[in-house]
């Protein structure tokens, strides 16, 4: 039985000019819940993740978040929601390079008028749990591919989102440092009750996830009954 | 098999008994699948008669448990072979994967439902696989990683195979 959705997609269509990218998707994640969306590249299935995270507008169909309907709401509204209660983790980072570490991690929370050294000091507490303490005043064209989605993973949690939004962030590394990021990944969404939509096409990122959906041509597959389980 | 050639192995590492040998095989290389003493002792009798170990002392007492191996320089230089020797590349789901595949097309079943039936219990497998890579052994984290890259590889050619289904159907369907 599944439980209340926080963030859902109901028959969502998108095209890119003449391209169709989603063709009535529909998808639903509950509360705490962790859902891989898979697909072969050029699916639908990145698109799908910023029309739920309210970053791109669909042609047709709905968005809802915490049971309201978001796709109609200004792009000033969806933008604040966006920074209120959605994180983001990336494929490469996306951090900013004139900025430090710390300052980096602390975006969300500046950008939603916190204190200075309040936001610094919550940063850091995220560089440390993220084994990244002593790199805070690094800028970030210093760090190893690991350690830069380590810092968008702290700058994705940092405002203890309700959704967080990870598309593809172990694309760029190898499998061991992928595995490290993904278990400090699912262990702070774990810890902090966050729904995670994550974008991959790794099987072996997707069994992080509780289920897993498939996006083929613009639409959304759950699988197929396992008929070999119990 | 590479049972006779692991046991070689285990007594170049350390001369060895019966004994000794299939508590080693058991704890690394068995998972789960112990080895009976029955084939230990029928394995080392063959690689005796081939040359390949010696009994170095038989310690007072009864039983074959009391015979202590040596490897011989015939069987290091097969196990030194062996080691160096890439496995045959074998796709070994390949067989049955792609016969169904095509059978499906052929008789016009749902081919990309068994597909993704195949897929479901593949991910199930792997789900199970990183549970065990919890845990804290390491070579069960291992064995693991190794079960989990060969059904990776399995999903993305069902990922593939799903996408030019249609196309294969062409080719089949006469």
């Amino acid at each position: 039985m599944r439980g209340q959705a926080i963030v859902e997609a109901r028959d969502v269509v998108l095209s890119f000019g003449e391209t169709p990218a989603l063709r009535g998707a529909t998808f639903a994640a509950d509360r705490g819940e962790i859902v891989a969306v898979m697909g072969p590249s050029g699916s639908g299935k990145t698109t799908l993740l910023h029309c739920l995270a309210g970053i791109l507008a669909p042609t047709a169909g709905e968005i809802h978040f915490a049971g309201g309907r978001i796709d109609n709401r200004s792009e000033h509204d969806r933008s604040s929601l966006r920074r209120e209660h959605f994180g983001f983790v990336f494929q490469f980072g996306q951090l900013v390079p004139e900025l430090t570490v710390e300052e980096n991690v602390a975006l969300p929370l500046l950008l939603g008028g916190a204190r200075r050294a309040a936001a610094l000091a919550e940063a850091r507490g995220w560089l440390e749990r993220l084994g990244l303490s002593g790199a805070h005043a690094r800028r970030s064209g210093e760090l190893s591919g690991g350690q830069a989605q380590r810092v968008a993973l702290a700058r994705g949690m940092i405002n203890r989102p309700q959704v967080l939004f990870a598309d593809e962030p172990t694309g760029s590394l190898d499998s061991l440092t992928g595995e490290h990021v993904m278990d400090l990944l699912v262990a702070a969404a774990r810890e902090h009750g966050t729904t995670v939509v994550l974008v991959t096409h790794e099987p072996r990122v997707a069994v992080y996830a509780d289920r897993e959906v498939i996006v083929r041509d613009g639409l959304v597959h759950a699988l197929a009954a396992d008929r070999s389980g119990s | 098999m590479s049972v006779p050639l692991t046991l070689l192995g285990l007594i170049e590492r350390e001369p060895s008994h019966g004994y000794d040998l299939k508590r080693d095989y058991d704890t690394f290389f068995g998972r789960g699948r112990p080895l009976p003493f029955g084939q230990v002792y029928s394995t080392l009798g063959r690689l005796a008669r081939d040359g390949k170990v010696v009994i170095s002392d038989v310690e007072a007492g009864d039983g074959p448990d009391r015979k202590r191996y040596v490897i011989t320089d015939l069987g290091a230089t097969e196990v030194d072979a062996w080691l160096t020797e890439p496995v045959e590349p074998e796709p070994h789901l390949q067989t049955v994967l792609f016969s169904k595949v095509m059978l499906s097309l052929m008789l016009q079943r749902p081919a990309r439902e068994y597909l993704d039936t195949q897929r479901a219990a593949h991910m199930r497998r792997m789900r199970e696989l990183h549970q065990i890579k919890k845990g804290d052994d390491l070579i069960e984290a291992l064995l693991a990683d190794h079960a989990l890259f060969h059904l990776e590889a399995d999903l993305r050619w069902i990922e593939l195979t799903v996408a030019r289904l249609d196309h294969l159907a062409q080719l089949v369907r006469r």
